[in-house]
């Protein structure tokens, strides 16, 4: 899961300080591991370092960094980038497309159209496998199987969550 | 089991056979019109016996004339009647002149005064036609202005045509034409109407039962309607834990509620029918609604028997079904069907008809009981050999086109499915081949020669001998559309004025009238002529010698007294050769011409004028034409048409009868057939949509359907023509009738058979269009 | 969104098509194309209207608007008689289920398409078995559909869709009813001989493994395609 591109979505609806970016991604995507102040700042200050955030302004007298970020034009164009990028089919990316998902939704983008080039992805790799358990043998089959099964298992996924998605969008947006 | 528990089972099949969504409705609703329609006709059938009893309680309480031959004196309590019956275009118009000749004098029922003299009481229906235009010269035939209406006590039924009409010189007519002098109204003495001869009660007897077994079929076919979805539902039932009596006892719930609606649409369908038939006229009868009183016993009958058969049937199609917790399981499989059994029947039928053969001719009386049960055996024969002779020809069609293909690969699945369908209609069939074979056999007895001869005169003005014929035959002669009339008086003459029985006939007429009836050369008015087929016997020859005195209407002994007029026959008595083609075949006495009679013998002269009609003149028109000329002219006279022959009106009643119920009941079969039809569609919907997907023309599936009911049909109709033959043969021999087949009406009762299938698809067309929509591809 | 113009080519494109059941649009501006030899699934939620899409596709209804072009000819100009005998003597039908006749054998099923096209019993049933056999289920000719396996049922339901040699297949979830050996053994057969007739299939089907079998996807959402190929 890519925390840059989380961190960057968080942004779009707004500048915020490094603790409220921590503070929202806890409560949206942290779930039982919750992230580090240092990983905030670090992963900021590489942002920073690429032109995709600026900072916004400087809140004076308070703690040690209360620095204000905001996204920049090049920043919006990544994070939509990486939400068209299908991740590679693998087992367990469900927390990356559930991100994907959520912040398709927040930043109003079609969450929809995430789905579908997720699910095209994964037809992709499951065509390969079918091909390659057709002509091969028994093993290849086997072995073949228990990769298309765990990818229809992602589908599948895919799919109730995409008939879902309207009850999402009313959560996340609370 | 407790008994609470069966009630249970019953009421929860009850409850299954109403609810169920909108396709338990339609299904709940087919049963019970289909039921509803055959209770009906039970119904119907049940109250036959009131309707004829009820016809003929009316007649009897408005019954105007003496049974017994003694006069009755006239007295404040009498009245004098007389008949002025008509005939208007082929209805006939009852009518009455009434004459009261006190203040007691009784009333005929139906209305509650006398009309006064140029007063007439109609019934509504004459009222109606008298308003309906066109009617002028019947009109000019009715004495008298319209005052009121009979009442429904005095007629016999809706449509009857009569009139009641006051009247001032009746009395000195009476005995002289249809006067009569009566004290009462009405048929005291209980004599009850004449028994049926035995040939027409066979006939009676075969309508019922030919009418009435496939509507007990119907029945048996209604109450199966939705039988698979029942299965199922069964099924489904079984696997939530009934055992299988309880399936059967909520089964045979289920059907018992169906054929409980039935019963209720049945009794409104018989209402409606009733007031219906209130309104309608058949044959020449109508009737009152109030008629319609299904006798208790029998309509109790059909409360308890419809319902019981309801639950038999189903219990019986369950019998071979196993009702498994995950399916139906039809142990029957593939197993034939065997023939020996299925013979046993008819050949039970045969055996009961047997014994009766010959019956007819000996005035021998047939058991009824025998007769009904063995025509039953042989009609029901042929349900239990439909199937059998469907399975077999069924399984070796073969190839053919595709709707061909298509239909008969689904009737080799389920030919028993299409056999009951059929059956119905090979038994109406096959009865009402019978029916009409027997018919048309006894026909020569009840169509008898009434002699006449329309050639020589249509018709006959009847005066009595109320009216000298002279004047009359006259006018009637300058009535449009008369060619000729000529008037013939009949009276006799004996050896002495009283007391003899040896009378010898006088024909009197001018001589263009005798011409007519004897050939003769030389004649002149004074002449007198002896018949060539006057009687041979001594007696009468030796009253007619020339120059003998005689005595013209004599009194007979016991009789009333006649004029008793001297006459000394002329010295000389020319002979005449009697034509073959004489108006009158009863010449066995003298011909005379009008001046050679004593003028005091003119009264004892009962006349008739005879007519030509000019063909020019539509007949119907001049037929009117002279009844109304002569009723002005002589408003007692009887006008009569002369046919050749003459049906008993009785047969022709049993006959309709036996056309309009047979027609009724293929109609309601066909009913059936479409409900079914229409159900098996139904459950084909995937299928259909399917096959048009794939490129089917809707012509071959339209097709498939309509051999899908032909074959069936066709097979169907050809047992019931054999077995009807048989039956037919059967009742001929029965009525000792030499054996004649029918034709035409075999042809045109299978031709009906044939036009129901045809109705049947047609009808269900729209449906199968639609269903073969694809829409019916969707499922989302 | 919508497909983009035809590409050259395509055996079968349609474009802007739109289809309402009463008030439910089922169809709503969607698009597809197709080419000689191509499997392409048609995927989405159910009541997505990727049925109606077939359906429309085939000739079956026609749409409300919108064009359909088979091998250079409109679609929607045609009448239900014309339509009727394209989808005899071009296109095979599988369904998902309730599509062979329970009366007739399995032989007579697969020969019923030729025999409509006037094809004679004998030779229809001759070639019927032909097919049969590639598709393994010879030995259930004589055998009526009830009397065979729903994987077996289907294996002879693909059997008559090919029996007419169709330009193209169309395929609505044909392995609904099966097991996962029996559709894929179903799905292989059917891809197989369509590859070896150089058919085209329309397979639609809402189960990934069974859309594995083909070329490419579309999706159908609220009644819009999408063409994942094209869209990436």
């Amino acid at each position: 899961m890519s925390i840059g591109h989380t961190l960057l979505g968080l942004l779009e609806s707004g500048p915020r300080h490094g603790y409220d970016l921590k503070r929202a991604f806890d409560e949206k995507f942290g779930h039982d591991r919750p992230l580090h102040y240092g990983q905030v700042y670090s992963t900021m200050s590489r942002l920073l370092k690429n032109g995709l955030v600026e900072v916004d302004g400087i809140e004076a007298g308070g703690g040690p960094e209360r620095k204000r970020y905001a996204i920049t034009d090049a920043g919006v164009t990544d994070v939509e980038r990486w939400l068209a990028t299908p991740e590679k089919p693998e087992e367990y990316l469900q927390s990356t497309l559930y991100t994907k998902v959520v912040l398709a939704l927040l930043t109003h983008r079609n969450a929809g159209d995430v789905l579908d080039s997720q699910r095209s992805e994964h037809l992709r790799s499951m065509r390969i496998l079918t091909d390659r358990k057709r002509h091969g043998d028994l093993a290849d089959q086997l072995v073949c199987d228990h990769a298309l099964f765990h990818l229809e298992a992602d589908l599948r996924w895919l799919e109730l969550t995409a008939a879902r998605l309207d009850k999402l969008r009313a959560e996340v947006a609370e | 089991m407790s008994r609470g528990r069966w009630a249970g089972d019953l009421a929860m099949g009850a409850r299954f056979a109403f609810t169920g969504g909108r396709e338990g409705w339609i299904r709940a609703l087919l049963t019970g019109v289909g039921v509803g329609l055959g209770v009906a006709l039970l119904l119907l059938t049940a109250a036959v016996p009131s309707i004829l009893d009820t016809r003929h309680q009316r007649e009897a309480a408005r019954q105007d004339y003496l049974l017994s031959p003694a006069k009755i004196p006239a007295a404040d309590d009498t009245v004098v009647v007389a008949h002025t019956d008509t005939v208007w275009h082929d209805q006939d118009v009852r009518g009455r002149l009434l004459q009261p000749e006190g203040a007691k004098a009784p009333l005929p029922p139906g209305i509650d005064r006398f009309p006064a003299v140029g007063e007439m009481y109609v019934s509504p229906a004459l009222a109606d036609l008298l308003k309906s235009s066109g009617t002028g010269l019947l009109h000019e035939r009715l004495p008298g202005k319209v005052v009121g209406t009979i009442g429904d006590s005095g007629l016999i039924g809706s449509h009857e045509l009569a009139y009641y009409a006051g009247s001032e010189h009746l009395a000195p007519l009476i005995g002289k034409a249809s006067v009569e002098r009566i004290d009462h109204f009405g048929d005291t003495s209980d004599q009850g109407s004449e028994p049926l001869d035995p040939v027409l009660l066979l006939l009676v007897l075969m309508v019922f039962v030919v009418l009435l077994t496939p509507v007990a079929i119907f029945v048996a076919t209604a109450v199966r309607f939705g039988g698979e979805q029942r299965d199922r539902r069964l099924a489904a039932l079984r696997l939530i834990g009934c055992d299988g009596g309880m399936a059967r006892r909520i089964a045979a719930g289920e059907a018992l509620a169906g054929s409980v609606l039935g019963l209720a649409f049945g009794v409104g369908f018989f209402l409606a029918g009733a007031q219906l038939a209130g309104s309608i006229e058949l044959f020449g009868i109508s009737i009152f609604p109030d008629y319609l009183t299904p006798s208790p016993v029998l309509a109790l009958l059909v409360a308890v028997a419809v319902p019981a058969t309801a639950v038999l049937v189903t219990l019986f199609s369950l019998r071979r079904v196993v009702i498994e917790p995950l399916g139906v399981v039809r142990t029957s499989g593939p197993g034939r069907r065997r023939l020996w059994w299925r013979l046993l029947l008819p050949l039970l039928g045969l055996l009961m008809l047997a014994p009766m053969i010959g019956k007819g001719n000996s005035g021998g009386n047939f058991n009824p009981y025998l007769v009904s049960f063995g025509v039953l055996a042989l009609l029901v024969g042929i349900t239990a050999l439909l199937p059998w002779v469907v399975e077999r020809v069924v399984g070796r069609l073969d190839g053919g086109p595709v709707s061909w293909q298509l239909a008969v690969r689904r009737l080799q699945l389920s030919s028993g499915t299409a056999a009951r369908m059929v059956n119905g209609i090979a038994v109406a069939v096959a009865g009402a081949i019978a029916l009409q074979m027997l018919f048309s056999g006894v026909d020569a007895d009840y169509t008898k020669s009434t002699g006449k001869d329309p050639s020589r005169t249509q018709m006959e003005v009847d005066l009595g001998s109320a009216t000298a014929p002279d004047g009359i035959a006259g006018k009637l002669r300058e009535t449009r559309g008369v060619r000729q009339a000529v008037a013939l008086s009949e009276t006799s003459f004996a050896g002495r004025p009283a007391g003899t029985e040896d009378t010898v006939q006088i024909m009197v007429g001018d001589c263009t009238a005798l011409r007519e009836l004897v050939k003769i050369s030389a004649c002149r008015d004074g002449d007198v002529f002896v018949s060539s087929a006057a009687f041979a016997d001594p007696a009468s020859r030796k009253l007619m010698t020339p120059g003998h005195t005689v005595w013209v209407d004599p009194t007979y002994s016991g009789g009333t007294k006649g004029v008793e007029a001297r006459w000394t026959l002329p010295a000389e008595l020319g002979r005449a050769q009697v034509r073959k083609d004489a108006l009158r075949t009863d010449l066995t006495g003298l011909l005379v011409t009008p001046s050679a009679l004593p003028a005091k013998a003119r009264p004892s002269l009962s006349s008739s004028v005879y007519l030509l009609l000019d063909p020019k003149v539509p007949e119907s028109d001049a037929t009117e034409e002279v009844r109304t000329a002569a009723l002005r002219a002589a408003p007692l006279a009887n006008v009569w048409t002369w046919q050749s022959t003459q049906r008993s009106t009785r047969y022709d009643t049993i006959r309709t009868g036996l056309f309009v119920g047979a027609a009724a009941v293929l109609a309601l079969i066909g009913a059936s057939l479409l409900v079914s039809q229409l159900e098996q569609l139904r459950e084909r919907k995937k299928l259909l949509s399917s096959l048009i997907a794939f490129g089917t023309r809707r012509r071959t599936l339209t097709l498939s359907v309509l051999w899908q009911t032909t074959i069936p049909i066709t097979l169907g109709l050809l047992l019931a023509v054999v077995v009807g033959l048989t039956l037919g043969g059967v009742l001929m021999k029965m009525t000792a009738v030499p054996l004649r087949v029918d034709w035409p009406s075999v042809l045109s009762m299978t031709g009906f058979g044939a036009a129901i299938v045809l109705a049947v698809t047609l009808l269900s067309l729209p449906a199968l269009l639609r269903l073969m929509r694809p829409d019916g591809l969707r499922t989302e | 969104m919508n497909a983009p113009a035809a590409p050259a080519g395509s055996l079968l494109t349609a474009e802007e098509l739109r289809k309402a059941y009463g008030p439910t649009l089922a169809l709503d501006g969607a698009g597809f194309s197709i080419h000689p030899g191509e499997v392409v699934a048609v995927m989405g939620p159910s009541g997505s209207g990727k049925s109606t899409l077939l359906h429309c596709l085939a000739g079956i209804v026609p749409p409300d608007s919108g064009s359909i072009m088979y091998a250079g000819r409109e679609m929607a100009t045609m009448n239900d008689a014309e339509r009727s005998a394209l989808r005899r003597s071009e296109f095979g039908f599988v369904f998902q289920f309730g599509q062979l006749v329970p009366e007739l054998t399995c032989v007579e099923n697969v020969a019923l398409p030729l025999r409509l096209n006037g094809t004679s019993r004998k030779e229809a049933e001759k070639t019927a078995l032909d097919w049969m056999r590639r598709l393994e289920v010879d030995d259930l000719a004589k055998k009526r559909p009830g009397e065979v396996s729903g994987g077996q049922g289907q294996r002879v339901a693909v059997a008559r869709s090919l029996v007419t040699g169709p330009r193209v297949l169309f395929a609505d979830e044909p392995t609904g009813a099966l097991d996962s050996l029996n559709g894929e053994r179903v799905m292989e057969l059917l891809t197989d001989a369509a590859r070896s007739t150089n058919a085209a299939v329309v397979l639609v089907t809402h189960e990934a493994r069974v859309a594995a079998y083909s070329d490419r996807e579309i999706v159908v959402r609220d009644g819009k395609s999408r063409d994942m190929e094209r869209a990436v």
